[in-house]
């Protein structure tokens, strides 16, 4: 159908955008490599030690683990607010949807350094009452990220839902289903696989999550980017490159098998 | 019916506007109580010539970071959405590898790449084509290479779904009537894709504005944008006041756009 395919200029600067776009991720590699202590490019001898590094300091290991934990209990936080949200809207259709809705996603559209502010605001409030959820803490991180994540749960599942035949829905009704059959028997299991992507996808954003988290965090809690930022904001340390090599071989195995797979399963058809 | 609403949307909202809008209210508290009351921080926020030497360097550098970001976006999306069947594979790879990435591990890479000991400086010296490193980074150059890179494949998105949408059959008419391939797209197609480039350069734009980790880390605390004063007026030369007022400030303004993008949304339809 598509008769007019880009020419050999757009097919250039393509080129040159895509080449611009993979250079600093490819750039990590060698320097990884570098034996000396500060940021260089290896020229004769090439060296693991940053590898080792990673391995050897238990910071690394505390900050993947402390990761790991707050983005999985922040995203099971969000996810479910989000889901249970998603499905107000999708099967009541409130009156106000769309003041709600801007309601719900305001964490998302509001600039990242007011969110962290106003967060910073809240946990240093909540440290007056308690050391558990508080300021610098793993369950203040986890529930500041829970904010932040809501609302791509809510936008992930209101996409799987607006896919969903509403007419499987009004079928259960008729039949006098009540609310809870209609969740968890008839809704949810057919949109499992948009439960499972945004609890994934909201997962990885806490993973990743630096903004606020360096406005709530200190000395305590120490996630993985904020042990990366403290690597990177004043003397380079050269073992951000080990582990920057280590995130993206994760990233770029997790997508090229995605898209691998795709192929597969687009041929079979 | 109540009920189910209390019960579906009722947590998700309850939740943000404990953690959200309160604290919201809480730092729009400290901006006019901070250090004393009234509005004095609202007035040194817009005439004291510092901060209006950020905010009007902010403007500059998002307003180009937009123009570079789209123009790029444009060309690669081109490819992904038009070019043949192998091309758009290798097109959404480069795009989703990045986008993936983590913010931190991108702006390493560059500091890799541009830095005084960097990849690209260590290439020239060696190949005798400079004699002192080229300073690339930590100054406004490597803020805007840093803020580009990132922001690209949010560009991407938003244009993808207009090019999508041009009709083939419009193409071949101007096809038909004799029109050269430039003209073609420079007078057909880049015109019907109008209003995705104006909704993806808003959204890059609103994006650039509360940027920070970007910007602190390549900019090396010499080109302090916005975001990157807030914290510093929150963390290191506390005027918590200020930092608030300029939060408000901020998060007016966003909406402001966004209100400005809804509407042209809303006239196109």
């Amino acid at each position: 159908m598509i008769q007019l395919r880009p020419g050999l200029l757009a097919t250039t600067l393509a080129a040159l955008v895509a080449v611009f776009l993979l250079m600093p991720l490819i750039a990590v590699i060698p320097v990884s490599f570098t034996p000396t202590r500060y940021l260089s490019v290896p020229d004769a001898e090439w060296s693991f030690r940053h590898y080792e590094t990673l391995l050897a300091k238990p910071e690394w290991a505390a900050g993947v683990w402390l990761s790991i934990r707050i983005g999985l209990l922040a995203s099971v936080v969000a996810t479910t607010l989000g889901t249970a949200f998603a499905l107000g809207i999708w099967m009541l259709q409130p009156r106000f949807a769309g003041l709600l809705l801007g309601l719900a996603l305001l964490p998302m559209v509001a600039p990242p350094v007011v969110s962290a502010l106003v967060l910073y605001f809240f946990l240093i409030t909540l440290s007056q009452f308690n050391n558990f959820v508080a300021y610098d803490t793993w369950a203040g991180v986890a529930l500041a990220h829970a904010v932040m994540i809501a609302p791509f749960a809510v936008v992930l599942v209101s996409v799987s839902l607006a896919q969903l035949d509403r007419r499987v829905d009004l079928a259960a009704r008729s039949m006098g289903a009540g609310l809870a059959t209609r969740i968890f028997r008839v809704i949810l299991p057919n949109i499992r696989f948009g439960l499972l992507t945004a609890f994934f996808l909201t997962f990885v954003l806490s993973w990743e999550e630096i903004g606020v988290t360096l406005f709530i965090t200190s000395v305590d809690a120490v996630t993985l980017p904020r042990l990366m930022w403290m690597g990177l904001r004043d003397n380079i340390d050269p073992a951000i490159a080990a582990i920057s090599v280590v995130l993206i071989a994760i990233v770029a195995t997790v997508i090229l098998g995605k898209t691998a797979w795709q192929l597969r399963q687009g041929r079979k058809e | 019916m109540l009920r189910s609403r209390l019960l579906l949307l009722g947590p998700l909202l309850l939740f943000l506007a404990a953690t959200y809008l309160v604290p919201f209210l809480g730092v729009m508290q400290w901006s006019v109580t901070l250090p004393e009351p009234g509005l004095g921080q609202y007035r040194a926020a817009l005439t004291d010539p510092l901060v209006r030497a950020v905010i009007w360097r902010t403007l500059r550098i998002c307003a180009l970071v937009t123009v570079i970001s789209v123009a790029a976006a444009y060309v690669i999306t081109l490819l992904w959405v038009r070019g043949g069947p192998v091309m758009r594979v290798v097109v959404e790879l480069c795009i989703l590898i990045p986008f993936w990435i983590s913010v931190l591990t991108r702006a390493f890479g560059w500091l890799a790449l541009l830095s005084n000991k960097g990849i690209l400086n260590s290439w020239a010296q060696s190949a005798g084509m400079l004699t002192e490193p080229l300073t690339m980074v930590r100054n406004e150059f490597g803020v805007v290479v840093g803020m580009v890179h990132f922001l690209i494949p949010f560009a991407v998105f938003p244009l993808a779904s207009a090019l999508r949408t041009v009709d083939e059959r419009v193409l071949m008419a101007a096809r038909g009537m004799g029109a050269s391939r430039a003209r073609i797209f420079w007078q057909v197609f880049v015109p019907m894709t109008l209003p995705g480039i104006l909704g993806a350069a808003l959204l890059v734009f609103v994006f650039a504005l509360g940027f920070f980790v970007t910007p602190a880390l390549l900019g090396g605390g010499r080109s302090v944008m916005v975001a990157e004063l807030i914290y510093l007026r929150i963390f290191q030369s506390p005027d918590w006041g200020l930092g608030a007022a300029i939060s408000v400030i901020l998060m007016i303004g966003v909406g402001g756009l966004l209100a400005a993008m809804m509407k042209l949304k809303g006239g196109m339809k």
